[in-house]
């Protein structure tokens, strides 16, 4: 769902003046939703920017992608970047077709990450009390 | 090679297996508008937004009904700083670990120190990216997004899904 936001969003602000590169790693949703410019980065959903602590990873899918930025000449541009995330064991169960839905309730309650976000967010004004 | 997963075929297996209705995916039926950089990247000023559900410290989270809000985020903010609220949250455990997997603030500065971009946006955009409704997308998100990055002035954006 993000990969097709993110898609909606490029093709919005390329249509008013403003060159954009997408970053996924959903390659289908790309090809469905065509962003102008987009890189495919081969890793589990939540990691589209690297792996974590991986400072040279993450260092590397950024600048692959504002090369992209330089180097697209139209359109339709969505390349595979070379990063490997190594382990394939999460590959089976990203295509797994079991019926288990693993979103969140639905409900317009904001989902802080700890308790204390709310009294953040309540102090500084942005949460009423 | 392994081939990518294909998760379009996989969410409507799954779907069907749930009894829910199909989802209809955005198919474009034509390319996008093409919009060349205006001038070098080591002069432009950058922008980035993050489907991730990113939100700093002393904002408010993201909720899980089709919330089509952004939050701006300043680009100084510190890792220690960063939250995620997302519908998918079993996506985000190391993002809670280590922002930079899916809110690449840290590389970002680091490129803009090392000349590769001219500077990075003073504030950067989040927004939650699960949001069911294309048309919420379409005239919500987009052009809050829009909107933040023009009064940033932004010269190309560096786009991250979830």
């Amino acid at each position: 769902m993000c990969h097709q936001t993110v898609s909606l969003v490029a093709r919005h602000l390329e249509a008013h003046g403003i060159p954009t590169v997408c970053v996924g790693s959903a390659q289908d949703i790309l090809q469905a939703a065509r962003p102008p410019r987009a890189c495919f980065v081969d890793y589990p959903l939540g990691h589209t920017a690297g792996k974590p602590f991986d400072v040279a990873d993450q260092q590397a899918i950024v600048d692959a992608a504002l090369g992209l930025l330089e180097t697209a000449t139209g359109p339709d541009t969505l390349i595979t970047l070379p990063n490997r995330w190594g382990d394939d064991t999460w590959r089976s169960e990203a295509s797994s077709t079991a019926a288990k839905d693993t979103r969140q309730p639905r409900d317009e309650t904001p989902q802080f990450q700890f308790p204390a976000d709310r009294e953040a967010a309540v102090a500084s004004g942005a949460l009423p009390a | 090679m392994p081939m990518p997963v294909r998760y379009i075929d996989t969410i409507a297996r799954r779907y069907v297996q749930l009894g829910y209705q199909p989802y209809r995916w955005y198919v474009a039926d034509a390319p996008a508008s093409f919009t060349p950089l205006s001038r070098p990247l080591a002069q432009a000023t950058l922008g980035m937004l993050s489907t991730s559900g990113a939100y700093a410290l002393g904002q408010v989270a993201y909720h899980y009904r089709d919330d089509a809000s952004i939050r701006d985020i300043p680009a100084t903010t510190p890792d220690a700083d960063l939250r995620f609220s997302h519908i998918t949250e079993n996506y985000l455990v190391d993002a809670r670990r280590d922002p930079g997997c899916i809110f690449p603030l840290r590389a970002l500065r680091d490129a803009a120190a090392r000349g590769r971009i001219g500077r990075l946006a003073g504030r950067v955009q989040s927004c939650m990216g699960g949001v069911y409704s294309q048309r919420r997308v379409r005239d919500e998100v987009a052009p809050a997004i829009l909107a933040a990055m023009q009064r940033e002035g932004v010269d190309a954006a560096l786009l991250i899904a979830m």
